[in-house]
């Protein structure tokens, strides 16, 4: 019996009147891979951010590892330590060089020893090869190469679980490759992730399991050869119809 | 022009001189302060000293200097505090650039986006750590424009001073023109001196500024 990592209990999170998440329940397993898919809107960002206690949420508990991550409460730092998280936006900070910006925080936050830290960002940079960029600021590297930073600064905390914001959505298409390679990779090191993505064929090569989000709803859970063969629900349908494109019939 | 009159007077223009520098030096640094204080309570959103300090933002920004040591030269005395003519131009000052100041660092924190705090936040870090690692550094680099050019406006400010009895450059050339009618060569004195002081910082104002550009945060 795997051990249980992430518990989600009818979470409900309200926004100017409009319920985003309604009453949603989870548990995650170490070392499994979840993927959040949905149409934009559904909640899927909104339920990370408040897995991170980024945003107050209304009703509901959420516990990693039997420990409460509330809102505003005083071991929060400490619990986020043991959350990854990786944004669209990839927020390396500007003013830093890499190697600094994965360093920072195991310093600062961790009390870690300099070398040690210093030893271990770069294997990580040398192991999604960008060992040389060490010393260039987050202006000089392209999209891709920022967001994999991201991910090694988020794994240099040595997180439990790891949490991505449709990282590859502000990529150009040629860049989402790299980034979703570092991202397979750690799946198959056995790391605990929960992934919101629109890369659907990725989803389905990377997943352990696939959930369907829709007006604040877990509408469909499910493994993912079933989900994407064979959606039980017709929202899903409707949704997974969206990626498929039927062959023009040219008339002559 | 006289050049012996200027040769005679020239020691008078440079203890004039440190006064105006010793007071607009002490000034913008109690001035910095009050700004920074200004800038963490808005920035911040504390209520009640929120409202206070947009209170005295506006009071401070839209009265003249003059008004303002007016009001400290001849008003606290009479509230029992009995202030030397430099510590009024002191407290004047700071009450001026205080605002300015705080403008410049508030616009300088509102450009850093939110999501960088979340950034930090999600690394484990505390809202001060988040502050003095990651916002406070992109902030003050973003405000170092607007800085510079209150050092340079405070310093010039300094001017009104006379109006007090402080014998600053401003007192010192009306004071020559006074005494001998040396119109000329009493304010050609005074453009050099205020040269003296306001170009380097001016020049030095430019190279950081380029300096900062030239590092272009943006992510």
């Amino acid at each position: 019996m795997a051990e249980t990592l992430l518990t989600v209990e009818n979470l409900t999170k309200k926004f100017e009147g409009n319920t985003i998440l309604d009453g949603l329940n989870l548990t995650i397993q170490r070392g499994e891979v979840v993927v959040i898919v949905g149409p934009s809107g559904c909640g899927k960002s909104t339920f990370l951010r408040c897995i991170n206690a980024l945003e107050p949420i209304q009703e509901g508990t959420i516990s990693l590892q039997g420990t409460p991550i509330v809102y505003g409460s005083k071991n929060l730092a400490e619990v986020r330590q043991k959350i990854g998280m990786v944004f669209q936006s990839y927020e390396l900070f500007p003013h830093l060089t890499v190697l600094d910006n994965i360093m920072l925080a195991p310093m600062k936050v961790q009390k870690r020893n300099k070398d040690e830290v210093k030893e271990e960002a770069l294997q990580l940079l040398d192991r999604i090869g960008l060992k040389d960029k060490a010393d260039s600021f987050p202006r000089q590297l392209s999209g891709g190469q920022k967001q994999r930073v991201a991910i090694v600064r988020a794994l240099c905390m040595h997180p439990e679980i790891l949490l991505f914001d449709e990282v590859t959505a502000a990529l150009d298409p040629e860049m989402v490759r790299e980034v979703l390679d570092v991202m397979l990779d750690l799946a198959k090191q056995g790391r605990t992730m929960i992934i919101v993505t629109h890369e659907m064929q990725f989803a389905k090569a990377v997943a352990d399991r696939v959930i369907f989000f829709d007006q604040g709803h877990i509408v469909e859970e499910a493994a993912p050869d079933e989900f994407f063969e064979h959606p039980k629900t017709e929202r899903a349908k409707q949704f997974l119809n969206v990626f498929s494109f039927e062959k023009v019939e040219h008339n002559k | 022009m006289n050049w012996d009159f200027i040769a005679e007077y020239l020691p008078m223009y440079e203890r004039a001189a440190i006064l105006t520098v010793k007071l607009g030096v002490i000034g913008i640094v109690f001035a910095i302060l009050v700004g920074l204080i200004c800038a963490m309570i808005q920035y911040h959103k504390i209520p009640v000293a929120r409202q206070i300090v947009a209170v005295y933002i506006e009071l401070s920004r839209n009265t003249p200097l003059l008004v303002q040591l007016f009001f400290i030269y001849y008003g606290l005395p009479k509230l029992g505090a009995n202030l030397s003519p430099e510590v009024c131009g002191i407290i004047g000052l700071a009450f001026l650039g205080g605002s300015y100041m705080a403008e410049s660092f508030r616009s300088g924190l509102e450009t850093i986006a939110p999501i960088q705090r979340e950034s930090a936040l999600s690394l484990g870090m505390t809202n001060r750590q988040a502050m003095q690692y990651i916002i406070l550094p992109q902030a003050v680099s973003m405000s170092v424009p607007a800085f510079v050019a209150n050092v340079i406006f405070l310093l010039k400010e300094t001017s009104v001073f006379s109006a007090i009895s402080l014998m600053d450059l401003m007192f010192t050339a009306k004071d020559l023109i006074g005494l001998y009618y040396k119109t000329i060569e009493s304010l050609f004195l005074l453009v050099v001196f205020y040269l003296i002081i306001l170009l380097p910082v001016s020049i030095l104002g430019s190279l950081l500024e380029r300096r900062m550009r030239h590092a272009g945060f943006g992510s």
